[in-house]
């Protein structure tokens, strides 16, 4: 095993690991806040949930982002060609 | 392990190989078509149990693009009801023994994104003609035409690599789960799979409605109504 591969793995593993702590902190956030606002209004709970749903789609995309990006050191490295 | 990135050719017509996912989006195709023929051969005013729903599907989708747009539904309808239609099935397409979803491929999921960026040129054009159209790059504002025209590029980019990394990596972590733990253990993570599969593609067409709405010139503000 050459020292590329080894980076490319270990910057893939960082990629993921990184990548997934903003995330978490923004999802907790939204989910928090939306709790928050079907507690206060529960009538509009079924607008707030579909938001919800949208945003925290929209969230978790930049760890798949970084997903991507690590699968992309995995598999398609064009250093290691 | 197989490269998710990669895809195997079934066979191949002259020069150019058909994969897998080719062979099943033209499956999801013929049934999304003929189902559809099928049903709507024979309407009447008295629904049948499948009109009824197939009517309560078209309502939402209308409700959605009235929701989202601001707009009358009628252009959009087709467009945006088809891409819903296609990409659900093709994310619950996994349900069935042996197949892969298609859009778990990045070809699938650029395509669909390349006919997002082609349709919000088409409908920005309908709408404003080509002047009303480049005018919409302008706003708010002259200062952010380069930032309008890098937008327009990365945002299509974001589309795919959002549907294909949500659906790849819930294939992708199936499949470890399998081969790490065996039968019936991956049983909940396909549960969320599915979910994760209706969300996206329910967003793939809410953008795509955000995005042609914005590349729509309207002179007059838009006015909302009361919730």
């Amino acid at each position: 095993m050459n020292w590329l591969a080894f980076i490319s793995i270990i910057s893939a593993a960082l990629a993921v690991s990184f990548g997934a702590i903003g995330p978490a902190l923004a999802e907790g956030r939204a989910v928090a806040a939306a709790m928050d606002a079907i507690a206060r209004q529960p009538e509009s709970a079924s607008t707030i949930s579909r938001t919800l749903f949208v945003g925290l789609a929209m969230i978790e995309t930049m760890a798949i982002y970084c997903l991507v990006i690590a699968l992309l050191l995995l598999f398609a490295n064009p250093l290691l060609k | 392990m197989n490269s998710p990135l990669a895809s195997t050719p079934l066979f191949h017509i002259g020069p150019a190989p058909v994969t897998e996912a080719v062979v099943a989006t033209w499956a999801i195709m013929a049934i999304l078509v003929g189902g559809s023929a099928a049903i709507t051969r024979r309407l009447s005013l008295q629904p049948s149990k499948i009109q009824a729903v197939c009517e309560l599907v078209v309502d939402t989708v209308d409700g959605q693009i009235r929701d989202t747009m601001q707009l009358e539904p009628g252009p959009y309808r087709a467009f945006i009801g088809t891409l819903f239609a296609f990409i659900f099935v093709a994310n619950w397409s996994s349900l069935v023994p042996g197949v892969q979803p298609p859009t778990a491929h990045l070809e699938t999921d650029a395509a669909l994104a390349l006919l997002v960026f082609l349709a919000i040129i088409w409908f920005g054009i309908r709408a404003g003609g080509v002047r009303g159209y480049l005018a919409t790059f302008a706003t708010p504002s002259v200062v952010m035409i380069p930032l309008n025209l890098i937008e327009a590029v990365t945002r299509t980019f974001s589309l795919f690599v959002r549907l294909f990394g949500n659906v790849m990596s819930g294939v992708f972590v199936i499949g470890i789960v399998l081969s790490l733990a065996g039968l019936l253990v991956p049983i909940p993570l396909m549960a969320l799979d599915l979910l994760i599969g209706a969300v996206q593609a329910y967003i793939f067409a809410i953008l795509a409605m955000v995005f042609i709405s914005s590349a729509i010139a309207d002179p007059k503000p838009k006015k909302r109504t009361a919730p």
